[in-house]
């Protein structure tokens, strides 16, 4: 089975999230970059699935050089070889269309990638690459096994989940519990530096949606501390100060 | 021209979510002047609950009352919506962002050639181009982005704009898509919905319990909470892989957002992975007995104290007041 993930490289979940002094453009100041959380559990998936059907493996970028450590991230837990599509991402279209114009040469059996990117949380890039390939998109998946040439699988719902049944080729945006995350190991981490990363050039695309500035929310005040004897004025305060009852 | 809503309903039931997003292109309609606000529901759905959608501010509700489309099989709502899309001539498409209505938006986006603007927070600015405010880094900055092509589409975050409830009762049309079998190669074999009264993440308030709860048999308190509150319940992220909770009650960044008008968390620490998927609640309110747990910075209220002590009293001070 031929397997595509498509992960995104993004500041790490724990980093202060600021903007260069006019708002302009995300501050990287010691920001660590990772591979996108819900993008780990789809790879994770992946490497037991091509462990399982004896497939391949490919992950792939669309990004520039920086990315790179982030590609052999996931070479070390487990990809065969990566590509990086040489272009900083613009918008989930413009995304979308890279992922879709690499892969229709490959015919991947599975197209894996997180539900969403926690940068710009747009959830949208799986759905446009099934449809500009023609197959079909489930988002978010959080289970997800291959019988012969059909997947199993369970999407999250609005408090609940669904089953379902399609053939392959399919895409997925995936979240846990897909599967336990992986950690790469030495050797790993050695084989990854061995194993091909190839850079291909970007195609032609417009940007539909710029982000031309941003805005942090607004500080917090300080919380107002209830005395745990005298839970009654809680419920005065939000009944009538915060007016949340 | 007509503004277009994708409605989404659970069991018959239109998502308040849904509502809002009609309550938006409501708004939208009378500031651009692009005309009314049509809605398009796909699937068994009541006639009452339709006439709520006018009541949000619809003029027309184009109604598809396949029964093949009352589960959300998102290839064959994205065909069935791009149809009423190129019928009504619409040049834009309002919808919640939820989880099938960004699997069915990304696929519209390409049939349609719209520029696709994902958790706006307020309308756009359209005086000079075509801004929108989304929330970006699950919740922690927020984006002004440019939408440059002609064909539109925006998901509206959860909670960010006040609901209309003063419509008048809406023009319903039965709608034909036609649909193929491909538009049907997946097949829901079947759904589990939660058993509370109150989904999470359409929910007003919020109470969620974290490993201080010191494990599933001591719930009992928290569900008492929600269900004088009217509540849905949540958990943290390491309650969920405990397995004391079920998956789709873990808020946080991997998790459900939510954005309540009150949550309430107890025994939860508040990593700053959890407060991503919370920090958009109007009001926070922190039960833990640590007074140095970061959730506190984040709170409006708190309380410093043993959750076994202090949310039985808390219990019972709320069903004495409400």
């Amino acid at each position: 089975m031929k397997i595509l993930v498509c992960i995104t490289h993004v500041p790490d979940t724990t980093s202060k999230i600021q903007f260069t002094s006019d708002n302009t453009k995300f501050d990287t100041t010691g920001v660590q970059y990772i591979i996108g959380p819900y993008d780990d559990y789809a790879l994770a998936r992946a490497v037991e699935l091509r462990d399982q059907t004896s497939g391949k493996l490919t992950v792939l970028n669309v990004g520039e050089a920086e990315t790179e450590p982030t590609l052999r991230k996931a070479l070390a837990i487990g990809a065969d070889e990566a590509i990086r599509v040489n272009a900083a991402p613009q918008d989930s279209m413009y995304v979308a269309k890279q992922i879709a114009h690499y892969a229709k040469e490959g015919a991947y059996d599975l197209i894996l990638m997180g539900r969403e990117s926690i940068d710009f949380n747009g959830g949208m890039v799986h759905g446009m690459v099934g449809e500009l390939l023609g197959i079909p998109s489930f988002s978010p998946v959080m289970k997800l096994d291959i019988d012969g040439g059909k997947a199993k699988m369970a999407r999250e719902i609005e408090g609940g989940k669904e089953l379902l049944e399609a053939d392959l080729p399919l895409v997925a945006g995936c979240q846990e519990p897909i599967a336990e995350w992986k950690i790469p190991n030495m050797r790993g981490i050695m084989s990854a530096r061995t194993k091909p990363l190839n850079v291909v050039e970007a195609i032609a695309q417009e940007t539909q949606v710029e982000a031309v500035k941003y805005e942090l929310p607004p500080a917090k005040g300080a919380v107002k501390l209830v005395d745990k004897d005298n839970v009654s004025e809680l419920v005065n305060l939000l009944k009538n100060e915060a007016k949340v009852l | 021209m007509s503004i277009l809503v994708y409605i989404e309903h659970a069991e018959g039931k239109v998502k308040k979510t849904s509502l809002e997003a009609v309550s938006f292109a409501h708004a939208l309609a009378a500031q651009t002047g692009e005309g009314d606000v049509v809605a398009v529901a796909l699937g068994t759905i009541a006639e009452e609950e339709l006439a709520a959608v006018g009541s949000a501010g619809a003029s027309k509700v184009m109604h598809a009352a396949d029964s093949k489309l009352d589960e959300g099989v998102i290839q064959a709502h994205a065909s069935a919506l791009a149809q009423a899309y190129k019928q009504v001539g619409a040049k834009t498409l309002v919808l919640a962002k939820s989880s099938l209505g960004d699997a069915v938006a990304a696929r519209l986006a390409v049939k349609v050639g719209a520029g696709l603007a994902s958790n706006v927070v307020e309308l756009p600015k359209t005086d000079s181009g075509y801004t929108v405010k989304r929330s970006i880094y699950t919740g922690k900055a927020f984006a002004f982005s440019t939408i440059t092509t002609d064909d539109k589409i925006l998901a509206i975050k959860k909670n960010a704009i006040d609901l209309k409830t003063d419509g008048e009762a809406a023009q319903v049309e039965q709608f034909e898509a036609a649909l193929s079998e491909s538009d049907f190669a997946s097949i829901i074999t079947s759904t589990e919905r939660a058993t509370g009264d109150v989904l999470l993440p359409e929910a007003d308030i919020v109470v969620s319990g974290g490993r201080g709860l010191k494990g599933p048999e001591n719930w009992g308190m928290v569900e008492d909470m929600a269900k004088i509150l009217g509540a849905a319940t949540a958990c943290s992220k390491p309650v969920s892989d405990l397995e004391w909770r079920p998956h789709h009650e873990h808020v946080g960044q991997t998790g459900i957002k939510v954005a309540p008008s009150l949550y309430i968390a107890i025994g939860i620490s508040g990593a700053i992975q959890h407060l991503a998927g919370v920090n958009s609640s109007k009001c926070i309110v922190v039960i833990n007995k640590d007074p140095d747990a970061p959730f506190f910075k984040a709170a409006d209220y708190g309380i410093v104290g043993d959750a076994f002590e202090v949310v039985p009293k808390l219990n019972e001070a709320l069903k004495a007041e409400l």
